[in-house]
Order: C-alpha cells, then structure tokens, then sequence
C-alpha cells in the first residue's frame, strides 16, 4: 500500500512505514479484514430491501468494482481534461 | 427571559474584533460563538419578530425545529472555526469570518423569503473576503468571479422573490411547486448554491484559492444554508432526486484526478450534497431526516479535513498531491485527526457518516428507486477512494517528499480535536443528533446487516486502491488542473469576448478610414470658420463625430443585415 517507503534523505530516526515489514502488515490486515467481513456474510441475517443485496458478498464485489472502474474512467478522462496549469492566465 | 436576535450577537463581535487586537480579539472571538449559544438557549421558539421596510413587514425571526438545529450547527462551526483561527493576526479575516456566521445565523431563522434574501447576499459579501485574505493575484481573481456568481445567484433569488409578490402570493418559507417564474428563478438560485451540476464550480473555484480558516469557514455556511433553504422551500421536488443521484457521481472522477488536495475536497463537498439534494428530493421523513443529520456532520467533518489541510498548506506552503506525503513523520496529530475525518466521511462504522448517509439511502430504496439507489452506492464507494482514502495518503503517507515540517499549531490542533471528538460522538452515540431532527426518527443505523455491508463495501474499496497502487495503475499525482463546466465562462467566453473586440476595432478602424475622407471636406470649412485652435476644431468634438460617422455607418450596415436575412 505505501510505496518507496525505504527511501530516506537525512539522517533521523526510522519512522513507522520506513520499514517495508510494516506497510507488508497494514496490507496483510486489510486482506484479513477482507476475508472476515466476507465470513460474516454467512453469519448475519441481511433483512434485504433490495433482491441483489441478498446475494453473496453483493456489497464487496460492487465496492472493488466501482472503485476499479472509477479509477480506470478517471485515468482515461485525464486525457481529455488535463492541462498545465497555467492554462487559464492569460 | 427575552433574547436577542440569533444573529446579532456575532455582528456584535465583529465589530468588537475590529476595534481591538492581539490576545483580546482572540478572546473576543471564542467567547462570541459562546454567549451567542446561551443566547440561542434561552431563544423562545414562539418568538417572531418583525421589522417594516420600504412598505413590507420583514420576518427577521422565527424559528422552528430545523432552523434551531441549523443554528446550532452554525454555532458550533464557528465556534472551531474561531479556535481554528486564534494562531492567525489578520482582522479581515477575523471579522469577515464573524459577521459571515452571524449572516449564516441570520439565514435559517429568517421568517420569510426577504428576510433570507438580505442574509443569503450577506453570505456572498462577507465570505468573498476569505478569498481575498489570502492576498495573491488568483485568489483575487477566483475572489471576483465567486463574488459575481454569489451575487447573481441573490439577484436570481430576488427576482423570484418578485415574480411571487407580482402573483400576489405570500413571501413565507413553505414549499414553492416548481412552475412558473416565481418557481424556476428561486429553485435556480438555490441551485447555485447548493453546486447542482454544471452551476458547481464557484465551489472547486475559489475553496482551494481561500485561506486556510476561509476554506474552513466557506465549507460549512454557504452551501448548508442553501441545503436549509431547499429542504425548506423545495422538498419532495422529483428533480432533485436525479440532480442529487448526478452530483453524487460526476465529482468522484474528477476528485480522484485532481492534484490540488484542497480541490479535492471540494468535488467532495459536491458528492456529499449530492447525498443531501437527493433526500430533499425523496422527500420522505426518513429521507429529509437523513439529508439534514448528513448536512450536520457534514459540516464537521468536512471542517475537519479542511481543517487538517489548512495546517498541511500553513506548514509547508503546498497543496498539491505531487509535492507532498510522508508528512506522518512530522504532523503525526495532523495525520491522526485527519484520518478520523477521512473514516467520518467514508461512514465507517462509529463514525458520523454511518449514522446519517445510510439514511437517504434506505429511504431512496424505500421510495422505490433502485437505479439511484445503485448510483448512490457507487458514490459511497467513490468518497471513500478519493476522501477516505486518497487525501490522508498522498499528504501524509505515499512518497516521502522530504518535507520536514513542525507540527500544526496548538489552536489548530484544539479546533481539530472538537471536530473529531464530534465526530465520533456522533458515531457511537447518534440519538443526541436524531432527537434534534426535524421528525421523530424510527431508524437504527446499528444492524449488524447495516455494519457487515458497509464493511464489505469500505474494505473492498481499500484492497481496490491497494491492488491498483501496487500494480501502479493507479493514475499518479500530476501537476496541472482539469478542466470542467467553468471552461465555458473561464475560457470559451473570455476567447469569444476577445475575437469580437478585435473584429470590432478592426471594423472601426475602416470605418475611420472612410470618416476621414467624408470629414476632409468638413475640416477645410471648420478651418476656414473656427480656426486650428477654434472650439469646433479639437480633439474632443473630432472623436466625437466620428464616433457619430461610425455608428451611422455600423446602423446602415445592421439595417442592411437585418433586411437581407
């Protein structure tokens, strides 16, 4: 999840992510996290309003894909939108 | 006991901090949104109070259930935006800041729809000076066209308010149908300020380009008076269900490419009155419970990121994603309290936006409105990548972009604190907020069906971010801006303005041309009768006979376009 975390300029004391073990727990929690809340799909009663919230892991498939749509959508809108950033001073 | 008008207290102040300095305005500051509160508690509901202007009785205050709880909001905001503040030595800042709450204040016990009017112009001219306050050439340019929108969006309020009374219809706050001028024009002028689509940009405009505590400030007045506004003139309006469901979905994309973090959180603020304009429209007691309680800790937490960007910017000068991160290192209570801001909006779990969000989104289900419903999930998920996730991590956490900084100053650190103790509050104890909702509340936010989905939702939103930033798909932060409905009025028409001048001084100049052949004649006989320095012979009288020459010609000419079309 943290990238170039051992990357460091001065000489100061080693912070929490300059150690890539940690940022390798963060993301080693959150797949736990992941894989309990979708344990728990079994466990609960969901009164649904709604057919599609009553199947499986409805809500983590449709978070994961939303969000990997958005960024991909994003990604190639920045083709048409971007421009320096002076672009309005004229 | 008998009370003031909720408003007067802080234009009390201000004037108070104009007149002073150093720690006694500071003192001044704190202890108004204090006594203004006592005030409000002994503020008999009953009360209306009246004046007489040019003719009209004018409600200057009545309150209700929803104005009380938009008032004490603004209390409560202006209160951490005065602690927020204190570090600063800037007057105009301190004093606009006062007297644009108490024009907030003033709005949502306004009794009738002229009373709102002056306060809702009273919000546009004193908040345009927490733009200016930051005293460079684009704030002051983003300072002018927020001012000319603002304004316009009064104008537009105005002239509702005239078409109603040439109806012969009453000036009170109750729901407007939307027909007829009277209908459209007060509806456009909410809608401005509420940031509907394509009317939005005055917000990605001029927060980023404010003060640290004016973004603070701005974020929590004007759109919510509007949200109070709308909820009370427009509810039920099936409009406003899709313009809401739209809002909620266009600013995502646009917030995950920007690079200005402060921008950022202004599309977000977009969304999230996406949520809000989407429940006034449902129109259901649920779903206007739902949009006013998300409006409340909206403004909290909303503060509070603004809040933790603002020391972000106050320490190392900076807002772009691409010249910061690693900031953990050395604003660790920043980072921590941002990040708590950043779960609020996500609604994570004993967070406040848990207890509110979902409540529009029950009631869009309810209501039968499955398609929204989905578009509303989608944004959740949104908010979370690009709030929740994106503005603690490329600030605080991503590259280590070197920077070494101190840590935000006390007062920010104390402002920030109240936000998020606020917000957990409101988490884990909801029913203090739900009591204070305009109808009785019958919604449990804490099912464990409403807990595990929502998990489902943030946690697989996170393993989203995580798998595209480790596999670098993850679009990087860039320098640059991105352009959107403002290119029309910042681009398109400022080029069509441009090109039309200079076809009209090139017209001008052959028309010139031709005056000075028809005028040479003229000249030999002014000569002759008033002489090189006579009166009729100077400048002035020259320019303007041409002038007159040209305009014949440009008439001639127009005639002739007219007849041949």
């Amino acid at each position: 999840m943290r990238e170039d975390t051992g990357e460091r300029r001065t000489p100061e004391r080693r912070h929490l992510f300059d150690d890539p073990r940690n940022v390798q727990w963060v993301i080693r929690a959150l797949a736990a996290a992941c894989l309990l809340v979708l344990a728990a799909d079994f466990l609960v009663d969901r009164d649904a309003d709604h057919p599609w919230e009553s199947l499986f892991a409805f809500y983590a498939l449709y978070g994961f894909v939303a969000c990997v749509l958005l960024v991909l959508i994003a990604k190639a809108l920045r083709k048409i939108l971007m421009r320096p950033e002076d672009y309005y001073d004229d | 006991m008998t009370s003031l008008a909720p408003f007067l207290p802080f234009f009390i102040g201000a004037a108070l901090a104009a007149v002073t300095h150093g720690a006694l305005r500071g003192a001044i500051m704190v202890a108004t949104p204090v006594l203004s509160a006592v005030n409000l508690w002994y503020l008999d509901p009953a009360t209306i109070e009246t004046v007489s202007l040019v003719g009209r009785e004018l409600v200057l205050v009545e309150a209700d259930r929803l104005s009380m709880l938009f008032g004490w909001l603004f209390h409560l905001a202006a209160f951490i935006g005065a602690i927020y503040a204190l570090h600063m030595r800037d007057r105009l800042q301190h004093v606009a800041g006062m007297v644009y709450a108490g024009s907030a204040i003033g709005a949502v016990f306004a009794g009738d729809l002229l009373t709102l009017f002056l306060f809702w112009e009273g919000l546009a001219l004193t908040s345009v000076f927490l733009v200016l306050a930051r005293r460079t050439r684009s704030a002051e340019r983003s300072a002018i066209r927020y001012l000319i929108i603002q304004v316009g969006s009064g104008l537009l309020l105005l002239a509702g308010i005239l078409a109603l009374i040439g109806e012969g219809r009453p000036l009170g706050l109750d729901p407007i149908a939307l027909e007829g001028w009277a209908g459209w024009l007060i509806f456009l002028a909410l809608g401005i300020k509420c940031g509907f689509p394509l009317l939005h940009n005055w917000i990605t405009d001029s927060y980023p380009e404010a003060t640290e505590t004016g973004a603070v400030l701005m974020s929590a007045f004007t759109t919510k008076v509007a949200i109070y506004a709308l909820a009370r003139l427009y509810p039920g309006t099936e409009a406003l269900i899709y313009i809401g469901a739209t809002m909620t979905m266009f600013p995502i994309f646009f917030a995950v490419i920007e690079n200005d973090l402060r921008r950022v959180l202004a599309y977000s603020m977009i969304n999230q009155l996406g949520f809000m304009v989407c429940g006034i429209g449902i129109g259901t007691e649920l779903a206007i419970n739902g949009a006013v309680s998300h409006a409340f800790n909206d403004v909290i937490f909303k503060g509070l990121l603004f809040m933790s960007m603002g020391a972000v910017l106050y320490r190392t000068g900076r807002m772009n994603g691409s010249d910061l991160g690693g900031l953990y290192k050395s604003m660790p209570k920043t980072a921590v309290l941002c990040i708590v801001g950043a779960a609020s909006i996500s609604a994570f779990p004993l967070f406040s936006g848990f207890v509110s969000k979902s409540m529009v989104m029950v009631a869009a289900l309810d209501g039968g409105y499955d398609w929204v419903w989905l578009a509303l999930l989608f944004a959740s998920a949104g908010v979370f990548h690009h709030a929740g996730i994106k503005i603690p991590f490329f600030a605080f956490f991503a590259h280590d972009s070197g920077l070494r900084v101190k840590e935000a100053p006390a007062p920010m650190l104390v402002a920030m604190t109240i936000a998020a103790a606020i917000c957990i509050f409101n988490g884990v104890y909801p029913w203090l907020l739900y009591d204070m909702l305009p109808f009785p509340v019958d919604y449990e936010p804490y099912t464990w069906a409403h807990i595990v989905t929502q998990c489902q939702l943030l946690f697989f939103s996170a393993l989203a971010f995580t798998w595209l930033k480790l596999y670098r798909i993850y679009p990087p932060e860039l320098p640059g801006i991105n352009i959107d409905a403002e290119w029309l009025y910042r681009k398109l028409l400022p080029t069509v303005a441009r090109r039309g001048l200079m076809l009209a001084r090139n017209m001008a100049a052959a028309g010139r041309i031709g005056c000075e052949i028809v005028t040479d004649a003229g000249l030999v006989w002014l000569l002759r009768c008033g002489g090189p320095k006579g009166l009729l012979a100077r400048d002035p009288v020259m320019s303007v006979a041409t002038l007159a020459i040209v305009a014949l010609f440009a008439a001639v000419l127009l005639l002739e376009l007219v007849r041949g079309s």
